[in-house]
């Protein structure tokens, strides 16, 4: 039941370390056609409107993509958890897709679908989470939308730099336990 | 280490698992001087192997192998092929247990008696009383180090104690600590005390948690007397004309097949694998399986009633700040039905860190209502809720028709289905947990359903009569003489205490049974 997705997250950033994106935030915009939305795609790859990172896609398409890293955020909604780590927990539907067409139509069909649901601008389109989540109630029993929420339990919120955020401290064995650090040092009560 | 044996020695005592029951027995039998092969299904790790991250070490250490589940009950939707959250490895399932030794109360031996017929269970008294078992509980607690017995001092409060027990003093709630616990307080028995590491389920690093893998097999090993043969998967218990056990078939490492003959099996897997080897033993001369005669083996499966409470605070808790376990509230655990059901339940700390609340705070649960609790996780507090199920006999363990393990056995179905006495006191238990926080100023409570069962039992249960369950007052199977089962699944009731206390008195109260049988030339 583990997932190690979060392992392979690193090599996504290099947009930024090498020199900056290829193509100016305008252009980008002009180029997807998705002004106002809040992640942009490029070729093959989807990015942040920052352009602090940006995630190639090899088997899904990068609208697909996008698409799945807003599904990610509406199922599990965290507003203090940016979205390079939905990124990262939706990236294995991507490399599973590449040797699984079954799993391929399953994703690209529930995409699909959620924007035929969402009318004319896609489900990225509507502009409020209410709007998106009551489509997504429509759906919640099919295996699109279980496939992907189940896989997210495991593939967000076991990335060891999501746990921080949580105050979650993880290992503590090296540390010495929690004996000297803490283990009773609640004040309020 | 132990002097291995001849798979043709027709000598040895076979126990089947390492766990709470069968590494105690292990151990006992050897102190004595008997011989004794364990066959442990799982890989040996030893504690320093384990590790603080909570998939991984479920990866690590879990029983993954196939099994399907049925009933009305959530865990067969939420996690329908993981019906129990147990060990395989050496030492079983004491590895992750989070080591709350409690004793039952004298009443609870007597269910039926106390409680009268309740509709819809199969409730029994059990053959042993509170007086016969006290002197083993005695020498259970002693071996095993809990704190509040044999003047050991109780465990130190950590964060999550200190919300509980303000809760439970603000309620009125008398019978609140930090728990009797089979962690050290202090060195003890060559162990370390605990160093408030917070990952109790996933196998004490430091040692200073009872196991049966560093506690009482190596004392066993010492002996000579004592081999435990890790990766040996048990699959069939056989026997002669004459209806006594010769020995048992298992899968080596290799997964090749090997028959290990016996003078005496002991069955020790838990409550979900050891029906099962009994029903895949059937024989022509035993078609319902061993030791069935009454119909019983794989019936009245017990998880006990269980649940969570999880409650968030305006400001930090940090409840996966050391002992995981260590408090509780004992007030809710007498028998008192004028709260709308027979038997008690326990209240005591419970935390899981950021990876498993996300599973199991409220499995299937998704978008603000869910992950707003999330969000919060820094300021939870939170506790399980573990009291006394009903014995059903439609709830239990069968063999699948059509499929089957690597080495060909029909995997293991598990059906439950609440009692409806389970789910009053369930509901009972969540706002009594409820109120507990919010005494002490909770915004938000979470009543959290049971997760796959930790605790399971009843599946091979003792009674005093053959016609009633499977083994007699020392787990020695009504059928068969040289056959004993050595786990929970012999418990007759569940009582509302954690259960691994009795299992291991019980084991030692086997173990003088079985010597002198032996020495008597009865078996
Ligand atoms: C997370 C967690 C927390 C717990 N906390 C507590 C607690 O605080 N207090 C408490 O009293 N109890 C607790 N328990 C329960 C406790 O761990 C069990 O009750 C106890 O370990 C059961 O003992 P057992 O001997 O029946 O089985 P186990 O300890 O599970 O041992 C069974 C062994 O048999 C092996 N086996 C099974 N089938 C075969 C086969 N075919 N061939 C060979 N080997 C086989 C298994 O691999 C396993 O090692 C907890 C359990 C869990 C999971
Ligand atoms: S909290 Fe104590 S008992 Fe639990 S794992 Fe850490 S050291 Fe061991």
């Amino acid at each position: 039941m583990s997932s190690h997705d979060h392992h392979d997250h690193d090599h996504h950033h290099h947009h930024d370390h090498d020199g900056g994106p290829r193509l100016s935030r305008r252009e980008l915009i002009q180029q997807s056609g998705l002004i106002g939305a809040a992640l942009l795609v490029s070729g093959s790859a989807v990015m942040s409107p920052d352009r602090a990172w940006a995630m190639e896609t090899t088997a899904l398409k990068p609208d697909t993509m996008a698409t799945l890293i807003q599904l990610a955020r509406d199922i599990y909604p965290h507003d203090h958890v940016a979205d390079k780590f939905y990124a990262v927990a939706v990236k294995g539907h991507d490399t599973k897709a590449g040797t699984d067409a079954a799993h391929k139509d399953l994703i690209e069909q529930g995409i699909a679908d959620l924007d035929k649901r969402a009318g004319a601008g896609g489900y990225r389109g509507l502009g409020w989470e209410e709007e998106r989540v009551a489509i997504l109630r429509q759906i919640e029993a099919t295996p699109f939308f279980q496939t992907v929420r189940g896989g997210l339990v495991v593939s967000l919120y076991n990335q060891k730099e999501v746990w921080p955020l949580f105050g979650y401290e993880g290992e503590s064995f090296s540390k010495g336990g929690y004996i000297k650090r803490g283990f009773d040092d609640i004040q309020w009560l | 280490m132990g002097a291995p044996y001849a798979l043709d020695d027709s000598g040895v005592v076979v126990i089947i698992g390492s766990g709470a029951g069968g590494g105690t027995l292990g151990n006992e039998l050897a102190q004595k001087g008997i011989d004794v092969v364990v066959l442990e299904a799982g890989k040996r790790h030893e504690f320093q192997d384990f590790i603080n991250d909570e998939w991984d070490a479920f990866s690590q250490l879990s029983w993954l192998d196939a099994r399907t589940t049925s009933g009305g009950w959530r865990v067969a939707k939420d996690f329908p092929g993981l019906p129990a959250w147990i060990v395989k490895a050496v030492g079983g399932s004491t590895i992750h247990w989070a080591g709350a030794s409690l004793r039952f109360q004298p009443h609870e031996f007597k269910a039926l008696t106390t409680y009268g017929q309740v509709a819809g269970a199969n409730l029994l008294d059990w053959p042993v009383t509170s007086e016969e078992l006290a002197p083993y509980y005695d020498k259970a607690e002693f071996k095993m180090g809990v704190t509040r017995t044999n003047e050991i001092a109780g465990l130190p409060g950590n964060n999550n104690y200190k919300v509980l027990k303000a809760g439970a003093d603000k309620l009125g709630y008398k019978n609140c600590h930090t728990g009797r616990m089979a962690i050290n307080s202090k060195e003890r028995d060559g162990r370390q005390a605990c160093q408030q590491t917070g990952f109790c389920f996933q196998g004490c690093k430091w040692g200073a948690k009872w196991s049966t893998l560093y506690s009482e097999i190596p004392k066993g090993e010492k002996t000579g007397k004592l081999e435990v043969r890790a990766e040996s998967h048990v699959l069939k218990i056989e026997h002669d004309a004459s209806g006594k056990v010769t020995g048992v078939v298992y899968a080596d490492k290799d997964g090749k097949t090997q028959r290990q003959k016996a003078r005496v099996v002991a069955v020790a897997g838990n409550s979900i694998e050891s029906p099962r080897i009994l029903l895949n033993s059937a024989s022509s001369m035993f078609p319902n399986g061993l030791a069935n005669s009454s119909g019983q083996v794989g019936r009245n499966y017990m998880r006990h009633m269980t649940g969570s409470v999880y409650a968030v605070f305006d400001k930090p808790v940090r409840m996966h700040r050391g002992t995981t376990m260590a408090g509780i509230i004992s007030d809710e655990s007498r028998h008192d039905p004028s709260r709308g059901f027979v038997g008690g339940y326990e209240m005591e700390t419970l935390s899981l860190g950021l990876p498993f609340m996300a599973a199991f705070l409220n499995p299937g649960g998704w978008g603000r209502s869910f992950t707003t609790g999330l969000d919060n996780y820094e300021k939870m507090a939170g506790m399980w809720l573990v009291g006394e199920d009903m014995p059903q006999e439609q709830n239990g363990v069968t063999l699948h028709k059509e499929k089957k393990d690597k080495y060909g056995m029909p995997i293991p179905n598990v059906a439950f289905t609440d009692h409806a006495n389970d789910i009053a006191m369930r509901n009972h238990a969540y706002k009594q947990g409820m109120a507990v926080y919010q005494a002490v100023g909770a915004i938000r409570t979470f009543p959290t359903p049971p997760y796959p069962s930790t605790h399971n039992l009843g599946t091979n249960r003792m009674s005093d009569k053959a016609r009633d369950g499977v083994v007699n007052k020392w787990g020695q199977t009504h059928d068969i003489k040289n056959l004993f089962v050595s786990d929970g699944s012999q418990f007759t009731t569940g009582a509302a205490e954690n259960p691994t206390l009795t299992i291991v008195a019980l084991a030692i109260r086997q173990a003088d049974y079985i010597a002198k049988a032996m020495g008597a030339k009865e078996i």
